[in-house]
């Protein structure tokens, strides 16, 4: 027990043999490292990949920027230049990485420049890192080259310092499974040197800044940023290596901690900071962002802000989730509970007015006083703001026109009320009348929402000072207190309308929901009645087209794991079985709205389940946006997972089937067999009796009448072995023998055989040469002289009368070879294969007798022995004349002989 | 003994019984017949027969059924009706006391060689004790435990001449592995079938004019050994 310490935790080398195995298959990732541009890494990548070639490893430069740079040009040298593809854009066409090329040219090291590069529009990939991805998937080892800039985590960081963000962005979950990062540093100074000497090429962005970029201190910045993100890498090998070698306990499996991710416009920079900070305590963390009814009503501009900063996370490196709740504050708790973490990191919490309510951190503090609080800078506001969704002219007036409409009948409402009231003004006192224009506001904002409710409150004020309060048809008022009462009116119609409202949305987000569960639970229904695969596909194509207003497709796994290309249908135009390929393949979602050919009308979700992925589901929405919406997208995403399970039950269901025919006709096989076995061979063998009988009994019989018994018998003799044969071939087919594997010799068998089949190797010269120096073999015996009597009835069948048959057998290496031999007229050549097929006969119509079973029995035999069966045709050089049948039995270990024994003279025994 | 020999023949296949008979009957055996196990038995307990002629497969049960009850109660030499390939069946046959099996289908000629086997057989068990016994050109005196070949000795181990008295001592009946190795090793070295084998190989060399194709010290393959004096 007390050396428990220095036993590593079994689920951690699972973990790492896990990798291993990943790894094994994977390419290898080495990434040239720098500050900034111009410290000299395609250089450096260049030079490692020559030294590489000159060691005769097969190398070819995928991409390479020089950037017109002399020095880094020469050193590409002799190296095998990959061309580039030609990628159509617009009406351009445009230079890019051949990322099929590569793959199809597979060299052992690839060498890829610009990880952080977006690619052309219409390529496989938005990214370059994701062509790499695919090119380390496929085996093939890659060097490429990154400036610290280009790091996600420290893009605001950089841009911070220098002032320049750049966009394109390499995820650090990416950085940091490069097998080898190699840091090319250059100081500060000599860069500024190399930059006045025009040997540094500024991207155009960076041309304007460049004066600011390259000052001295932004510089020593950007150096001490990748040193320390270096040094980090480092420090994690150090670690992943002691594990490695289980020196003590080092891998913290601490819980991490918990990402809360706000509305706020600089979420992203919240979230970047907590994937530096988990990155240098080496824990795991989890970002998950709460939806609460008020965030719901945010514009689909900024919901889908929020998410891409949850996508930004997992990018990052998070376990993240999309909560919805009530409140924030014991959602957020009751999650890090959940999962154990113990720290909760957060943005500043701003000052907030007083009508909003304690602050998140205040609420969080009184849900959980012992978690841990950590409030991050929220950093500058954000230089880029999403591009709001253009609208065309049209939409814009009928957007008008739809949010005009619940106003218009607002302002009926009103007018309604106090028609309805004025008549009853003598009746009733104003307070009632008050109480009537309250109602007719709460009815407005329970029919037309938060608003219109408000517009009512004026309104309602508004038409019952005209209207009622002395002096009416004016609005001034004769007493003061009225404005007293004007005020009470306005705010209870105000608080009173947004209660209303906002039980309104709530109700119909949750009609929403109950829609979407209810449509899963209907799914689900329907895919559990089904058996068949085609049903299943029929259920989601229809459900799908109802609760999507989309197309579907479904590319299943046929029996032999392809997919399947799917029944084609109307609207099929565009569908590609390469990209469901590639989906599946990837374990990825491809096409519409993706990083992977996002240009495609379909999208492409592989159905994934525990086992494996059993296909892939493509949809092609009608309208895209109705896909784009993040609570559809996820319902998709369930519907995938339903199928995924439905056609996986179906493929059990399937298999089961299958199996059980197969054991029912395997039953029948054998009890087949064992019919024919006994019911043919009964009636054989009084046949055979009966007419040998009548052979050797001549008397009384004339001599024609001899030869019709002696016809019968060598009938009946040769129906009998036919039987024989194909009772053999269909026991040994079916794999039901049993070898009865016993250590005995060569010999001994082969005098059984000789003696079996005397009469039929009457006419023939039989020599034996066995080898005397054989060791026992483990074989069949039963078996083995069947192969013995087939290749000696076979050597008597084919060759004619006073012929000799040789059966020599000698030791050759591991293996005896056995050889029967004679000296007929050989065999057609070519067909030596052949022969040992079922049915096959040396000549195609002969007169000799027998069905082609023979060698093929024997063939089956010798490969159950671990033996392999061929012949020498022979029919060509004189003194090779005649066919020769060679099978060999491996030697294996025999076991011990016996003690030499003293014979009653006292002599050892084993003298001959 | 002038009485023909009685033989009863238990088959439930009216043709081979009747081809069976006639192959028995002109050669002087008086043959009995039965469909069934249960007759088989009163047969045989009725006729005193010097021959049984026993098919393994019959409608009240097997023929092992029928050999287990027989030998309780009798000697008579029992010979086996048999298919081929069923090695286990032929060998748990004799195993359970048949003397001889003869392979479906077999000739007239096949039939009445075992059945003079089994006719030597009984007048060896009932007639006068003879200590030499001939095979080819070997002779060997029980009495005096020598073994010559063409009038020269030859030298034999212990185990090769406990293992060819074995054989002589059960002439014509076929051994199976099992059974040898029980007699000649005692009943605890199974685990040595090998061994069998080996000194079988050693004797044919010492004992027959061409080991390769034995013509005395048969093997009956899959199933075990059988000395056969005629011939």
């Amino acid at each position: 027990m007390a050396s428990d310490d220095n036993r590593p935790d079994p689920d951690d080398l699972l973990a790492q043999i896990r990798e291993s195995e990943d790894r094994a298959a994977r390419g290898k990732l080495r990434i040239y490292f720098g500050s900034s541009a111009g410290v000299g890494k395609t250089y450096a990548m260049l030079l490692a990949a020559r030294m590489q070639k000159a060691t005769g490893v097969d190398v070819v430069a995928g991409v390479i920027e020089t950037h017109g740079r002399v020095e880094t040009g020469a050193q590409i040298g002799d190296l095998e230049l990959l061309p580039q593809a030609d990628v159509q854009y617009r009406d351009r066409t445009l230079k890019e990485f051949d990322l099929d090329g590569a793959l199809a040219r597979r060299p052992e090291l690839l060498l890829v420049d610009e990880l952080a590069h977006s690619n052309v529009a219409g390529s496989r990939h938005a990214k370059r890192w994701q062509d790499v991805e695919e090119l380390l998937d496929a085996g093939i080892n890659v060097y490429s080259t990154l400036n610290v800039q280009h790091l996600e985590s420290l893009n605001d960081v950089v841009g911070g310092i220098t002032g320049i963000r750049v966009q394109e962005t390499l995820p650090d979950t990416f950085f940091d499974s490069a097998d080898e990062v190699v840091l090319v540093d250059t100081p500060a100074d000599e860069l500024i040197a190399r930059l006045q000497a025009g040997k540094v090429y500024l991207p155009a962005q960076a041309e304007r800044a460049g004066r600011n970029f390259f000052r001295k201190g932004n510089l020593m910045a950007l150096r001490e940023l990748a040193l320390r993100r270096t040094a980090d890498r480092v420090e994690d090998d150090v670690q992943a290596y002691r594990v490695d070698r289980s020196i003590g306990h080092v891998w913290k499996t601490e819980a991490g901690f918990l990402c809360c991710i706000g509305a706020h416009e600089n979420s992203n920079h919240v979230v970047r900071s907590a994937a530096r900070l988990a990155q240098q305590l080496a824990i795991g963390w989890h970002a998950v962002y709460v939806e609460t009814p008020a965030l719901q009503r945010l514009e689909s501009a900024q919901r889908e802000r929020i998410l891409r900063t949850v996508k930004l996370a997992e990018e990052l490196g998070a376990t993240t989730a999309v909560l919805y709740a009530q409140e924030i504050a014991p959602e957020l708790v009751g999650y890090a509970r959940q999962h154990n973490l113990s720290k909760l990191l957060m943005g500043h919490t701003r000052e907030q007015a007083w009508w909003k309510g304690p602050t998140l951190a205040y609420r969080l503090t009184q849900f959980a006083a012992d978690l841990d609080l950590i409030e991050v800078g929220r950093g500058q506001s954000a230089q880029t703001q999403p591009e709001r969704p253009s609208r065309t002219e049209g939409t814009v007036d009928e957007q008008v026109g739809v949010r005009a409409v619940p106003y218009l009948w607002t302002v009926g409402a009103c007018a309604l009320t106090t028609l309805i009231a004025h008549p009853l003004q003598p009746y009733f006192a104003l307070a009632n009348t008050v109480m009537l224009f309250l109602l007719a506001v709460v009815g407005v904002a329970v029919r037309l929402g938060r608003g219109p409710a408000v517009l009512a409150a004026f309104l309602n004020v508004a038409a019952f000072d005209y209207f009622f309060v002395p002096p009416t048809l004016s609005f001034s008022i004769s007493d003061v207190q009225y404005l007293f009462t004007f005020a009470v009116m306005l705010g209870v119609g105000l608080i009173i309308g947004q209660l209303t409202a906002g039980l309104r949305f709530e109700a119909r987000a949750a009609t929403h929901r109950e829609r979407r569960s209810r449509a899963l639970f209907e799914f689900a229904r329907s895919l559990s009645s089904v058996l068949m695969r085609e049903q299943v596909i029929e259920v989601t194509e229809k459900t799908v087209a109802v609760e999507f207003r989309a197309k579907a497709r479904i590319f299943a796994l046929d029996m032999q794991d392809r997919l399947e290309v799917p029944m084609p249908g109307a609207d099929d135009d565009g569908i590609d079985l390469g990209t469901a390929q590639w989906a599946m393949n990837h374990n990825e979602a491809a096409g519409l709205g993706t990083d992977t050919l996002a240009g495609s009308a379909w999208l492409y979700l592989p159905l994934t389940t525990p086992m494996r992925a059993r296909g892939v589901l493509a949809v092609k929405p009608e309208d895209v946006r109705l896909l784009l919406v993040p609570e559809q997208r996820q319902q998709l995403e369930t519907f995938a997972a339903l199928l995924a399970v439905a056609l996986e039950r179906v493929h059990y269901v399937e298999v089961a089937q299958s199996a059980t025919v197969q054991m029912e006709s395997e039953r029948l096989r054998n009890s087949l067999l064992a019919a024919v076995s006994h019911d043919l061979r009964t009636p054989l063998a009084s046949i055979y009796g009966s007419s040998e009988l009548l052979v050797q009994q001549t008397r009384g019989l004339s001599p024609a009448a001899v030869d019709l018994a002696q016809g019968i018998a060598s009938g009946a003799r040769r129906m009998n072995a036919m039987v024989a044969n194909l009772l053999d071939m269909a026991r040994l087919q079916s794999g039901s023998v049993q070898l009865n594997l016993q250590w005995q010799p060569l010999e001994e068998v082969v005098g059984s055989a000789l003696q079996a089949v005397a009469a039929i190797v009457a006419g023939h010269r039989i020599v034996t040469a066995i080898a005397h120096d054989l060791p026992l073999l483990n074989f069949d015996a039963v078996l083995i002289e069947r192969v013995f009597c087939n290749l000696l009835e076979n050597a008597a069948k084919y060759t004619p009368p006073g012929s000799t048959v040789t059966i020599s057998a000698r030791l050759s290496g591991d293996e005896v070879v056995t050889t029967v031999a004679d000296d007929g007229p050989g065999l057609p050549p070519g067909r030596e294969e052949a022969l040992f097929e079922k049915f096959a006969r040396g000549e195609r119509e002969s007169a000799t007798p027998g069905v082609g079973l023979g060698l093929a029995i024997c063939r089956a035999i010798v490969e159950a022995h671990g033996g392999r069966i061929w012949v020498d045709a022979g029919s060509g050089a004189r003194e090779r004349r005649g066919a020769r049948f060679h099978f060999t039995l491996p030697v294996g270990i025999p076991p011990d002989p016996p003690a030499p024994e003293l014979d009653y003279q006292g002599n050892l025994g084993e003298a001959r | 003994m002038n009485e023909s020999p009685v033989a009863v023949l238990i088959e439930d296949d009216v043709q081979i019984r009747r081809f069976v008979r006639s192959a028995l009957e002109p050669a002087g055996w008086q043959v009995f017949e039965a469909d069934s196990v249960r007759q088989g038995l009163v047969e045989a307990g009725t006729r005193r027969p010097d021959l049984v002629i026993l098919d393994l497969g019959l409608p009240d049960g097997t023929g092992i059924d029928y050999l287990r009850d027989l030998r309780h109660w009798s000697k008579v030499h029992v010979i086996v009706l048999s298919a081929r390939s069923h090695e286990n069946d032929k060998i748990a046959a004799l195993d359970a006391g048949a003397d001889d099996y003869i392979t479906k289908p077999f000739g007239a000629g096949e039939l009445l060689a075992r059945v003079r086997v089994a006719q030597r057989r009984a007048a060896q068990l009932g007639g006068q004790v003879d200590s030499t016994f001939r095979f080819g050109e070997v002779e060997v005196d029980l009495a005096a435990r020598v073994v010559s070949r063409a009038g020269q000795d030859v030298h034999l181990t212990p185990i090769e001449y406990r293992l060819l008295a074995v054989l002589v001592a059960n002439a014509g009946r076929v051994m199976t592995h099992q059974a040898l190795l029980n007699e000649v090793w005692g009943p605890n070295r199974s685990d040595s079938a090998h061994y069998l084998r080996i000194f079988m190989s050693n004797l044919r060399q010492k004992l027959e004019v061409d080991p390769s194709r034995p013509q005395h010290l048969r093997t009956e393959t899959g199933v075990g050994y059988r000395l056969t004096a005629g011939q």
